[in-house]
Parts: C-alpha cells; sequence; structure tokens
C-alpha cells in the first residue's frame, strides 16, 4: 500500500479506510460464496416472491407518487439539517456564549423566514383550496 | 479540545449582508403584504442593490481575508461586486415590463435575482474551493428556478429541466476536481493549493493534474465554452428574456472571477499543462460560436446565445494570456459585456411581443421606422458586440488581443480577429433588417419608464468605456494587481 501512495503523504491517513473497504468486500464474497457451498437447494414460487414476509405483493413498486410528498420531504429535509445544526451549538452552548446564541438566532430566524413563506405559500396544506 | 472562535468581520461582507436582507424582504413582502405590485417590489430590490454598491464602494481598497481563510476583501472582489449589481439592477429594470406581459409578475423572481447575485458575490471573494463552490451552488439554484419561471410555457421548462440537469452533471465534475485537489495537497484553501501544486505539479501527478482537469470542465461548463456549450441556445432561448440577459452577463462574470481566481492566483504554477487545454477552448468557441451564429435566422435570442459563446472565447483568451494585463482584459471586457448584451436583450424585451413567438430576424424588419431610437440602440449594442470603435466592445477586445500578443500568443490573437471579423456579418445583417426592409406589424406600445431607464444605462456604459476607456482599464488593472500581487 505504501509504494502506491508515495508522493501523497496527505493520503496517509485514509490507508486503514482502504484496508477496511478491502476486508469488507472480500468478507461479503467469501461468505456467500462459502453460503452456496453448504446451503441445501429448494426453491418453490413463494420463496422466490420479493418479499418473504407472509403477505403476498400486490402490485408493481414503480407507482407514481402524489407529487405533495416531494414539498414535505423537502421541508422536511430543511429542518432536519437545521436540527443537525443544533445539536453541535447546543454542545459549545457554554464556550460560544452571547455571540453564539445571537447568531444561531439569526440563522433559525431565516429558516422561520423559509417555513412562513411555505405555509402563507400553502405548501403546508394538503388539500389546497381554491 | 481547545475551541477558538473564527475572526468573524461581518462588515467585510456588507455588500452580501445587505442583498441577502433585502432579497428575504422581498420575499417576506410579497408574501404577507396583500395587492403588492411587482413595480414596488423591483424598486426594493433596486434599492437594495444600490445599498449593497455603497457598502462595496466604502470597502474599496481594503484587504482582508476572513472567516478562517474562507472569504477574501480584496479590490478583485470588489471590482467583480460592481460588475454583478450592474448586471443584476440593469436585469430588474427590464424584467419589470416583460414579468407584466408574460403574466408571471411574482415576487419570488426578484428575490431570486438578488440570491443568485449574493452567490456570485460569494464566488468571487471564496478564497476557498468549498466557498467557491457554495457561492456556485447558490447562483446555480437560483438559476435553475428562474429559467423554468414561466411555468405554463414548454419552452421555459425545457429550459430549466436541460439548465439543471446539465448544470448537476458539471457541478459533480466541479466537486470531484475540488477532492481531487484535496487528495492531492490536503487542502481546499487555494493558498495551501498554490504552494503545493507549485511544487508537485506536471503530468506525473495525477491527482494535481486530474483535478485541475475537472475544475476546468466545470467552469468551462458554467461560462459555457465549447465543448461545454450545448446548452446555452436552448437555455437562453426557453428563459424568460431578462434571465438570458443575466445569465449571459452577471452569472457568466461569476464564473469567470472564480476561474481567474483559481486558475491565475492558485495554479500559475501549473500554467504550462493548462495552458494548451484553455486555448484549445480559446479557439474552440470563436470558431463554433461564431459559425453557428452565421446561420441563426429563426430566433434572435439564440443568435446572442451563440454571440455569447464567441465572447466566452475571447474572455478565455484574455484569461489564457495571464499577468495583470491578461487578467485585467478580462474584467474590463466582462464589464463592457454587461452593458452591451443587457442593453441588446432589452430591446428584444421592447420588441419582442406577447409571448415571444415569433422572434426570427423577419420580425426586426423595419423597425427603424416605427421605433427609431429602440432601433439605434440596438445597432449601438450590435455594433459593440461586433467590437466598431467608439464602443465600449472595441475597447475590451483590443485589450485583450494586445494582451495576449504580448503574451505571445499571437495565433490566437489571429483567431480572435479573425473571428470578430466574420461575426460582422451576422450582427449587421439584423442591422440590416431593421433599417433596409419594409417595416411589418408591430403592435404599438410605449416602453416602460424602468425600460427606458436600463436602455439610457446600458447606452451610457457603452458609449463612456468606448471613449474614455482609461480610469476603468486602471481600475481592473488594480484589482487584479491585488489579487497576483504584483
Amino acid at each position: 500500500m505504501e509504494v502506491f501512495l508515495r508522493g501523497y503523504s496527505a493520503l496517509g491517513p485514509y490507508v486503514p479506510v482502504f484496508l477496511f473497504i478491502v476486508v469488507a468486500v472480500t468478507f461479503g464474497i467469501v461468505t456467500l460464496f462459502i453460503a452456496k457451498l453448504v446451503r441445501p437447494h429448494r426453491p418453490y414460487p413463494e420463496k422466490l416472491s420479493p418479499y418473504e414476509c407472509g403477505v403476498p405483493p400486490l402490485m408493481e413498486a414503480r407507482e407514481r407518487f402524489f407529487i405533495r410528498f416531494y414539498i414535505i420531504a423537502i421541508l422536511f429535509v430543511l429542518f432536519d439539517v437545521e436540527a443537525a445544526f443544533l445539536y453541535p451549538w447546543a454542545v459549545l452552548y457554554g464556550k460560544l456564549g452571547l455571540y453564539g446564541f445571537i447568531e444561531m438566532m439569526i440563522f433559525i430566524g431565516i429558516l422561520l423566514v423559509g417555513y412562513f413563506y411555505a405555509w402563507r405559500k400553502g405548501a403546508l396544506d394538503w388539500v389546497k383550496e381554491g | 479540545m481547545n475551541f477558538v472562535l473564527p475572526e468573524i468581520d461581518l462588515g467585510a461582507i456588507a455588500p452580501q449582508l445587505w442583498l441577502t436582507a433585502t432579497a428575504i424582504l422581498v420575499l417576506m413582502v410579497q408574501a404577507f403584504v396583500p395587492l403588492v405590485t411587482s413595480r414596488s417590489l423591483a424598486l426594493l430590490s433596486i434599492i437594495g442593490s444600490l445599498l449593497s454598491l455603497v457598502a462595496t464602494l466604502g470597502l474599496w481598497g481594503q484587504e482582508a481575508v476572513l472567516f478562517s481563510g474562507m472569504i477574501a476583501l480584496d479590490t478583485f472582489s470588489l471590482f467583480f461586486n460592481v460588475v454583478f449589481l450592474l448586471g443584476a439592477i440593469l436585469t430588474v429594470l427590464i424584467s419589470v415590463e416583460y414579468l407584466e406581459r408574460e403574466q408571471i409578475a411574482h415576487g419570488e423572481y426578484f428575490a431570486l435575482v438578488l440570491f443568485a447575485t449574493v452567490g456570485m458575490m460569494i464566488m468571487a471573494a471564496g478564497v476557498d474551493l468549498i466557498a467557491i463552490f457554495i457561492g456556485l451552488e447558490i447562483l446555480s439554484l437560483s438559476l435553475y428556478v428562474l429559467a423554468g419561471f414561466m411555468r405554463q410555457v414548454l419552452r421555459s421548462n425545457e429550459s430549466a429541466m436541460k439548465y439543471f440537469l446539465l448544470g448537476a452533471f458539471a457541478t459533480g465534475f466541479f466537486l470531484y476536481g475540488i477532492a481531487l485537489l484535496y487528495g492531492a495537497t490536503g487542502s481546499t484553501n487555494l493558498d495551501r493549493i498554490f504552494l503545493i501544486a507549485g511544487e508537485r505539479g506536471g503530468w506525473g501527478n495525477v491527482l494535481v493534474m486530474g483535478g485541475m482537469g475537472l475544475l476546468l470542465v466545470g467552469f468551462g461548463f458554467k461560462v459555457a465554452s465549447v465543448p461545454f456549450h450545448m446548452w446555452t441556445p436552448d437555455v437562453y432561448e426557453g428563459a424568460p428574456t431578462p434571465i438570458s440577459a443575466f445569465m449571459s452577463t452577471a452569472a457568466k462574470a461569476g464564473a469567470f472571477a472564480a476561474f481567474v481566481r483559481v486558475f491565475l492566483y492558485s495554479l500559475p504554477g501549473l500554467a504550462a499543462s493548462w495552458a494548451p487545454l484553455l486555448a484549445g477552448m480559446a479557439v474552440l468557441s470563436m470558431v463554433v460560436g461564431t459559425l453557428l451564429a452565421l446561420v441563426q435566422r429563426r430566433n434572435i435570442k439564440r443568435l446572442l446565445a451563440y454571440s455569447s459563446i464567441v465572447h466566452v472565447g475571447y474572455l478565455l483568451l484574455g484569461l489564457l494570456s495571464g499577468g495583470t494585463e491578461g487578467g485585467a482584459s478580462v474584467l474590463f471586457y466582462l464589464l463592457a459585456y454587461t452593458f452591451m448584451q443587457v442593453g441588446a436583450f432589452a430591446v428584444v424585451v421592447y420588441l419582442g411581443g406577447q409571448g415571444e413567438d415569433d422572434l426570427s430576424l423577419a420580425r426586426f424588419s423595419g423597425v427603424a421606422v416605427r421605433h427609431p431610437v429602440a432601433a439605434l440602440a440596438f445597432s449601438l449594442f450590435l455594433l459593440s458586440l461586433a467590437g466598431i470603435p467608439p464602443t465600449a466592445g472595441f475597447v475590451g477586445k483590443f485589450y485583450i488581443f494586445s494582451a495576449a500578443i504580448q503574451a505571445g500568443h499571437i495565433g490566437l490573437a489571429v483567431v480572435g480577429v479573425l473571428t470578430s471579423v466574420v461575426s460582422l456579418y451576422y450582427y449587421l445583417g439584423v442591422i440590416v433588417f431593421m433599417y433596409m426592409r419594409d417595416p411589418v406589424d408591430l403592435p404599438e406600445r410605449r416602453p416602460s419608464a424602468a425600460l427606458v431607464t436600463a436602455l439610457a444605462l446600458a447606452v451610457a456604459g457603452t458609449v463612456e468605456m468606448g471613449l474614455f476607456p482609461g480610469s476603468l482599464l486602471d481600475l481592473a488593472q488594480q484589482s487584479v494587481a491585488s489579487l497576483l500581487g504584483s
């Protein structure tokens, strides 16, 4: 491995990652291969159906989704990310002090503006009126 | 773990903050104030832009690197701020009438234009590839929406879809380039990349070369240079006309700002490697753009789109020449180009009827009889785009070609001069239609005050920069000198 990385010292810390990938891939392949050697081979229709959990499949999975799910999903991602940013702020709250507090309020305020906008435009109504 | 607050100086990004605040205000006002007209929102946007302009001029001459080495405050970024704000103000001015005519007068439009401008400013000021990338994304996402702003019109949807899909790919290339450069140098900071890429550059180093090449593809797409230009005519044709103007001037200037900073400031050590690639892109843009523009009769917006590709070729030539002279010629040309290109689109906005079903050159037959002032202004912009002497376009081209010759790219300069001679054919073609054909029936209309203001500004800029280019060129040179530290 060192031979390939000569001249790229910045990549040094990634050597464990490369090793991890190699081990992971090898483990998967070897397990599947050994299982194929030792397991019994008795296929029947129920076993071959996509989800073997007792419920017969009803229809194709490739359905058209209601477009409103998309807006809800986007709004969810927005506030999910906000929450992700709130965590490190909360952990370091004591060290950041008042400055950090004001910064975070501005950040939340900007997101709230987007929230009010979406609300006002009816993005939160499941059935749109008018 | 020791925690240190990054150095934060909000005054240094006052121009960006003013614009962001205005954009949010516009968004809120149009959502919550009933019966607010798009005209008052446009006025609000222009006031915000002017405040940002004042803040930019107030910061002039200061130099600093802030936010943990993410954002630089230097004359280079401030010069570009002026170009962006000018483009944004002109775009808002020519939009007012257009939005009402096409019945798409929603306030989000102005907010998005302002957000896009903020993105460009961050791109121009970014001294870290991550900051540049974030600016690029703010710019691109706003433009994707703006391109498809005419939701009921199929062309506009096509335009947004194409721009979005291809733009997403280009973003992928750009990001991959950043990743490779990070892999090679261990940093996304342009200063560190400069140090390390300088000593490790050369074709032997796959990571540095690959990263640089991928960045070149990303930038090439954003500025619409051949061979990454395929989206340009379709997107410019389908997008609302003021947005076509905005994309071809301010957005392009934003991409060029980061292009100049990354390649002239951070990767000059690899010039021997990127110069041939850039030369190829420049020649292809000039030649292919010119040849395709020659056959555009069906739609004036497509003609202007292909002509913008040719102009990107000239700009790449300036960038290739490098140094203070080359960089300054790019800055000067971008400013001149903003005036003449937005001006040309302003006339298209004025003369195109509702829906813009017919923008063929034949529609401009005899315009000089019915709308003599508009025809005169359009002729001025077209002649400036072609590079005829008493205009900004001539001076800009002159500086680019002289910088190219000084840098020893004589062959490329010859290609540039030849293509601009050929380009006269298609620019003059429009003027021939306007002055020498029998008039067709155009609806009698009076231009709005905003459109007249925009046209007057553009005419004034085109003529002023053509007659008295000296002081602005000095400014451009100072800006590049502040960047390159020479």
